[in-house]
């Protein structure tokens, strides 16, 4: 999915030459926009909505008068009927080439700057190469559709609890208050993780290889396969929540251990450089 | 005597929460419902952590309208969901209005009162500082019973 591509916005218009609506036809329609995955501006004189952009709009009303002729390229009209109003805005996302609103579920990491120290911790950790920094080698979430779904792993390992998967079903990953309690669970799980054999990765791979020399021998592969899910349910029981479907899909110990060196490689070359901390605050 | 310009009224977003089920949907129903039901003007997004994740453009459109409330979840995740857009939220007039802590009449009688209470999280807050103290949020997200 290209993520950076323009969504339709839809905006519900009841002002000059249009009726307005009934608040059960109104919901209607909004409610079977929001389903589909359209975002809608109901417009009006009252309060501020934002402001008309280079977005690209349908704007649908029960029009008294035929619409404006549209100089927009942007806009199109349609009629606000509940029962038709998502195929119309469909029509209209497929006309513009908006992104398919829901293509892929947003499960991914949120940085809470406020918290974080840029200690690299996420970006050694993360074998999907979710994490990156930014030109002042600052951490940053660069590619979030990378993220398996579900797998909160890396917020396991953040020490000062600043990463949120807002979908989580429980805090402080969801990004409810972080407490002292969580930070002293967050930091008993690295070490744990340390005494079992620096890191959680090296265990993965030692384990593989030793799983790999006995295989060689029997070539049973029911059997490679049997320990290399007795060596992925002991990664998840050191992170409890991770999926088995992600830990299933996680990549050969070779390519793992590369990926896990080279993510380690990028995080020292960023706390190298670290002048004092330059995380950005709002 | 001039009197100081009157503020504007605060803009209302709604987030449906569409990807996941963690705000109860009747929550999500009954303050959809009354938003429609009040010929207020307010802006309604699926899904504000689709559209982070996106970097959404509208998302920049949003912050930048002023004065907010916003009826979604956790304030400290809907300040970070904006500022991984590049879409940072004005600190001081911000009221996030948590509906999957908080009950629908609460939610509502915020959303709709003339007073804006804002309760982002302000400022850097780590190990080496006070964590109890982390939340300016947290009596917004856990009102005393
Ligand atoms: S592990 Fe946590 S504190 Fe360290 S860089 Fe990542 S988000 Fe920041
Ligand atoms: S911001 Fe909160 S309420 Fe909105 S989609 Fe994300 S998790 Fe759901």
């Amino acid at each position: 999915m290209a993520l950076h591509d323009l969504p339709l916005r839809v905006v519900l218009y009841e002002g000059s030459g249009a009726e307005s609506v009934d608040a059960e036809s109104r919901w209607a329609a909004m409610n079977a926009l929001l389903e589909r995955g359209f975002a809608v501006t109901r417009a009006g004189a009252e309060r501020p909505v934002s402001p008309a952009d280079a977005t690209p709009m349908l704007v649908v009303a029960r029009w008294q008068q035929p619409p404006p002729d549209s100089a927009d390229a942007k806009v199109r009209w349609g009629s606000l009927d509940p029962a038709t109003v998502a195929e119309q805005a469909e029509a209209a996302r497929a006309e513009f080439s908006s992104p398919t609103p829901g293509a892929w579920r947003p499960w991914f990491p949120v940085i809470d700057y406020d918290r974080c120290t840029n200690c690299m911790q996420c970006l050694s950790f993360c074998l999907f190469g979710v994490y990156g920094v930014d030109p002042e080698k600052r951490i940053q979430v660069q590619n979030n559709d990378n993220c398996k779904t579900n797998c909160p792993a890396c917020s396991r390992v953040c020490p000062e609890a600043a990463i949120m998967f807002p979908k989580y079903k429980a805090g402080p990953i969801n990004g409810d208050v972080v407490s002292d309690s969580d930070l002293n669970r967050e930091k008993m799980k690295i070490d744990i993780s340390s005494l079992l054999g620096g890191d959680v990765y090296s265990l993965l791979r030692d384990r593989s290889e030793r799983a790999r020399s006995r295989f060689g021998k029997e070539r049973d592969s029911d059997k490679a396969l049997a320990e290399r899910q007795k060596c992925l349910n002991k990664l998840a029981s050191l992170a409890a929540d991770i999926p088995a479907e992600v830990l299933m899909s996680l990549p050969s110990p070779e390519e793992i251990a590369r990926k896990a060196a080279e993510a380690s490689a990028k995080a020292q070359s960023a706390l190298a450089d670290q002048s004092p901390r330059t995380a950005p605050t709002t | 005597m001039s009197h100081p310009p009157v503020p504007p009224p605060p803009a209302l977003l709604y987030c449906h929460c569409q990807y996941a089920q963690v705000v109860s949907p009747e929550v999500k129903a009954a303050v959809l419902k009354k938003l429609c039901e009040s010929d207020l003007p307010f802006e309604a997004v699926p899904d504000l952590c689709e559209l982070s994740a996106r970097r959404d453009p509208s998302l920049k459109r949003l912050a930048a309208a002023g004065p907010v409330k916003i009826a979604a979840c956790f304030p400290r995740a809907v300040k970070w969901l904006f500022a991984a857009a590049d879409a940072p939220l004005p600190l001081g007039a911000t009221e996030v209005l948590n509906m999957r802590t908080r009950s629908t009449d609460e939610v509502l009688a915020s959303l709709f009162s003339p007073e804006l209470r804002p309760n982002l999280p302000e400022g850097k807050v780590t190990a080496a500082d006070a964590p109890a103290s982390a939340g300016a949020s947290a009596d917004v997200n856990h009102p005393p019973s």
